[in-house]
């Protein structure tokens, strides 16, 4: 009955930081929500027997991407636009739209008759997954490792500084204020 | 009533509507990148509590773990695409950057 318990915390604290990223109106609140959601997340998967994942979206999740996304609100930072309207032409839509989606999503779920059987004793899965990555799964692996250098080449171009070319507004900007004398001696 | 598949099942849906709805609502595209986590932890967590009670197996576990390998490089490349769009616009917000439009 603990584990009831446990499992309705987590899910509570995924769901409620959930809403506070979606409707959070500063961009920085909204990132430290997702943090509280991803931790959430990450207790289910414990609670799912998924040590290896749990482990896994602490330190990729919330060590890495979190950190990304919350240096790209720093970079991207306009103070005068902080908080961005949002106008009812364009939530009430997309909450009509969300909320039919979760209905729809709830109906199935709890209209089907899933195959569940007992699953037993949660045993460690770290060695299991590293023996499958290593057979069965290998190709997508070694893939994987393939997108990821490919995305870091990416980013890096994406982001690297390009020379302007010559700087001929600059000059123009330079022969104005460059002497002050014509302007005051006409 | 125990807590079950179905359980989990709905706070996965419950991420996913809650991803969608960022998205469709966002201007920032920070924070639309931010609704693509949260479609992608509801996925996650699908992939996770089927393979604990239906299949008893990993097979799951690497699904929820390549699709995060995956979200870290989405991140990176729409994070530098952001950049790259404060740079070039001043903004970032996706509905002023419309050179494009005709």
């Amino acid at each position: 009955m603990s584990g009831d318990l446990v499992f309705y915390g987590f899910a509570a604290l995924a769901v409620l930081a959930g809403f506070v990223v979606v409707f959070a109106r500063n961009v920085v609140h909204a990132g430290f929500a997702l943090m509280f959601t991803l931790i959430g997340v990450a207790g289910l998967y414990a609670l799912l027997g998924a040590d290896f994942l749990a482990v896994t979206q602490t330190v990729v999740y919330i060590g890495g991407i979190l950190v990304l996304v919350l240096f790209a609100v720093m970079m991207t930072r306009i103070p005068r636009q902080e908080h961005s309207r949002r106008g009812l032409d364009r939530m009430v839509p997309a909450g009509v739209f969300a909320i039919g989606l979760f209905a729809l999503l709830y109906k199935v779920i709890t209209g089907t008759a899933w195959p569940v059987s007992d699953p037993g004793e949660a045993i460690p899965t770290t060695k299991a997954i590293g023996i499958e990555l290593l057979t069965n799964y290998v190709f997508p692996f070694e893939f994987t490792s393939l997108v990821l250098l490919v995305a870091m080449i990416g980013a890096a171009i994406l982001i690297r500084e390009r020379r302007p070319e010559p700087p001929a507004p600059v000059a123009e900007v330079a022969a104005v204020d460059g002497d002050p004398d014509l302007g005051v001696s006409e | 009533m125990t807590v079950g598949l179905p359980h989990f099942l709905t706070v996965g849906a419950l991420l996913f509507s809650l991803g969608i709805f960022a998205m469709m609502t966002r201007r920032n595209a920070v924070a639309l990148l931010m609704g693509v986590e949260l479609i992608l932890n509801g996925a996650n967590v699908n992939f996770v509590a089927v393979s604990r009670y239906v299949d008893h197996g990993v097979d799951g576990h690497l699904m929820a773990l390549f699709v995060i390998a995956l979200a870290a490089a989405e991140a990176a490349v729409g994070l530098a695409i952001v950049l790259a769009m404060f740079r070039n616009f001043g903004t970032v917000h996706v509905d002023t950057v419309n050179r494009l439009k005709g």
